[in-house]
């Protein structure tokens, strides 16, 4: 231990302009993240040819198994939040929660046609990926200046989108390679997973607790409790507020395609446009938000999505309209996602970190969920361009009143 | 840190070796002995009477190809030709092949329609993956069904395709949802509607088909000429027309249990009286008439006939097949 601590103190001095540096660890979770995703994606990419085709499941049913588990994420969020702090056991937490991801590729291979069995396995899926979320980004705010963290989640979002670029070409590639199986798929889908939890093992430091936090053990009542804290609570607050009136990615996809008269060809190419976006902008927007604060840059990015939503309604059509609505979308992402997660981070202590940030991500994933049934049902009732219009009219109605109120004017 | 770095590396070799290894083993599997009796490389006639057509399932090298055997003695080997398909349908010596494209992401279809002796006549590029197919009583129409995946807002949503080639005309309807379409005296329109499995009455004027909307699903008939189409009932699912144009033969929703959904049943258009068929397990595929009087579908990796009355019983005709079509 004595040769690594000393090779590393001999190490940072070399790179010039420490403070503006994005930290080893960071980079290394990123890492991690960028082969996940690869992981992930493929298998993501496959899974309706895989169930329909190889299994035979109709549609319907594919729906339904596909629907069922995106509830567990949110709950088994904030446990994993919770229990790396009890613990004090960051990287553990993480590694459980990408280790179960890794495994359940094998049990894809096992369920075999069993429509219970592919259940479970998404659920374990879910679980893994729920787990980790916190543990992780807590991580990567501990091992990172307080000044910077904006740049430090935009590169660690920056390597997880790439991976998640990579994730269908991989797919394709071993499908190429072994001539249509999907068993191979997964394989190689359990490979690089494997291969992320080796590098979070093995190159990932772990957060060293100050001696005051020392074995002090984090109660459920104490996680809860961080919502007492003025402005932590603001954020929470005020970033599922947000989040009721957000439309989801699929909605405004599914509205672009209406509007432009897609192929159906383009249609699932949508989302690599709002990543290709996302992948570019976020680490100038991180840094940005380092610069200006870190709040003004959450709210432009719910801006951007206001104005993407109108977008879709104006006179531009076409192809205008798609490039339009899609780069407002990946700025939207990259303003937001990393962004939120480095404007919590400092306001919590550090051995609350985990749970803290799973409370913030948990309300407004929970929030978002309504707002996709909202939506659903607005859809219906009035007719999409109605709907639209209302959505976009309530989220700048919310945007507006974050920026009289001022939630965090005194932090961040 | 080195020494870490370098047993990364190495782990990074050995799990991407173990995964291309998985990807050439698995290449290699198909090219092994078939599962089952089989004569490979046989020219097959659509038009013959008499035999029972389908997609041979059984594991090996013909894995997936159009396969044979004698309608009455279908234990005999399959005899198997040269085309390899996803879904298939035959009628009046016209052919129908749909075809996920091998390795593309994201999916993409080849519909493929062929004549009795199986040479191609035309090729149409679709997205989406194969979910359905058929042809006309008089062989002048094929259409399918194609399954979008992301295309669905609801999470328990999806979204079908379906679309009709007209052999004479040429011409080709890729989605029949632009069609205006009558629910309860009024004609409606929701954002959310989906249509699958679409069957033709013979002359090739009146079809049926499956149109999803609001979480139901309800039988439409149409008028293809006019293009417009009336809901007549709820709850049928991929109706099957019988040769002589007067009964369907479809899936009807029994139960809210994701395991066994489905129930075969049978449709009188006349009466409006339905039938359940003998068999009593879940089936979820588009049935095929192989006369007047049975009903042929897919089932746990085989395919079964059942009396299209109700009475009698299930009885397995081939194992280790799917797409049945009389021939």
């Amino acid at each position: 231990m004595y040769i690594a601590t000393s090779r590393a103190a001999v190490d940072v001095p070399k790179s010039s302009g420490v403070k503006r540096a994005v930290t080893g660890n960071v980079v290394a979770l990123g890492l991690v993240s960028l082969v996940t995703d690869i992981s992930s994606e493929m298998v993501t990419a496959v899974l309706p040819l895989y169930l329909v085709l190889g299994l035979g499941l109709s549609p319907l049913q594919f729906g339904v198994l596909d629907g069922l588990y995106s509830g567990v994420t949110a709950l088994v969020r904030l446990v994993g939040g919770h229990l790396a702090d009890r613990w004090q056991r960051l990287k553990a937490v993480a590694c459980f929660g990408y280790g179960l991801s890794a495994l359940g590729k094998i049990g894809l291979m096992l369920a075999g046609p069993s429509t219970v069995a592919i259940g479970a396995v998404l659920a374990a899926d879910r679980t893994g990926k729920g787990v980790r979320t916190a543990p992780r980004d807590a991580l990567i705010t501990l091992s990172s200046d307080p000044d910077h963290l904006g740049r430090a989640f935009g590169v660690h979002r920056a390597m997880d989108t790439f991976g998640a670029f990579l994730g269908p070409l991989v797919a394709m590639a071993v499908l190429w390679l072994s001539l249509g199986s999907y068993d191979s798929v997964f394989f190689t889908s359990f490979c690089i997973a494997a291969i992320g939890v080796i590098i979070l093992v093995v190159l990932v430091k772990d957060h060293q607790p100050g001696p005051r936090a020392e074995r002090r053990k984090v109660s459920l009542r104490e996680t809860a409790g961080l919502i007492r804290q003025a402005s932590f609570r603001r954020i929470c607050v005020w970033a599922a507020l947000l989040g009721l009136v957000t439309l989801s990615d699929s909605f405004l996809y599914l509205v672009l395609q209406r509007r432009w008269e897609l192929g159906a060809v383009f249609f699932p190419l949508l989302p690599l446009g709002t990543a290709g976006v996302y992948l570019l902008l976020a680490v100038p927007l991180g840094r940005l938000s380092d610069r200006v604060g870190r709040w003004k840059v959450f709210l432009g990015g719910h801006v951007a999505l206001v104005v993407a939503l109108l977008s879709l309604l104006g006179p531009v059509d076409g192809g205008v309209l798609a490039v339009l609505a899609l780069v407002l979308h990946g700025v939207f992402y990259a303003a937001t996602d990393g962004v939120l997660m480095a404007a919590a981070g400092p306001m919590l202590p550090e051995h609350q970190r985990a749970g803290g940030l799973a409370l913030v991500q948990t309300g407004q994933a929970t929030t978002r969920m309504f707002a996709s049934v909202l939506f659903g049902l607005a859809w219906t009732a009035w007719d999409l361009h109605a709907a639209v219009l209302v959505a976009a009219g309530a989220l700048a109605v919310v945007i507006v009143a974050a920026a009289i109120l001022r939630p965090l004017r005194t932090s961040a | 840190m080195r020494g870490r770095i370098l047993g990364v590396v190495a782990a990074v070799v050995v799990l991407i070796a173990a995964a291309v290894g998985y990807g050439i083993y698995s290449r290699d599997r198909g090219q092994g002995v078939n599962a089952v009796a089989v004569v490979s490389g046989q020219p097959v006639s659509v038009q013959a009477k008499g035999q029972l057509l389908f997609r041979n399932t059984a594991e090996g090298p013909d894995f997936g190809r159009l396969a044979t055997v004698p309608a009455d003695r279908t234990g005999e080997p399959r005899k198997v030709a040269g085309l390899s398909c996803d879904r298939f349908a035959a009628s009046a010596g016209t052919a129908l092949c749909l075809a996920a494209q091998p390795g593309v992401l994201p999916p993409m279809t080849d519909v493929i329609v062929l004549d009795k002796d199986l040479t191609e006549i035309r090729r149409i590029e679709l997205p989406g993956t194969p979910s359905r197919g058929r042809v006309s009583p008089d062989g002048k129409l094929v259409y399918w069904t194609v399954f979008v995946s992301g295309d669905s807002y609801a999470a328990t949503g999806f979204s079908t395709r379906a679309g009709i080639f007209d052999l004479a005309s040429g011409q080709l309807l890729k989605s029949i949802e632009e069609m205006t379409v009558i629910l309860d005296g009024k004609q409606y329109y929701s954002s959310d509607v989906n249509y699958w499995g679409i069957t033709f009455a013979p002359g090739g004027k009146r079809f049926y088909a499956t149109m999803g909307t609001k979480g139901k699903t309800y039988l439409v008939e149409a008028d293809y000429e006019k293009f417009s189409a009336t809901a007549i009932r709820e709850n049928v699912e991929c109706p099957s027309l019988s040769p002589d144009g007067k009964r369907i033969a479809f899936k009807k929703r029994v139960s809210a249990d994701l395991a066994a959904p489905w129930r075969l049943a049978v449709l009188d258009l006349a009466s409006g009286k339905e039938t359940l068929l003998a068999e009593t397990r879940s089936v979820d595929d588009q049935a095929a008439w192989l006369d007047d009087t049975t009903v042929a579908y897919g089932l746990e990796g085989g395919i079964w006939a059942v009396p299209a009355d109700g009475s009698g019983a299930a009885r397995e005709l081939v194992q280790r097949g799917s797409s049945p079509a009389a021939g």
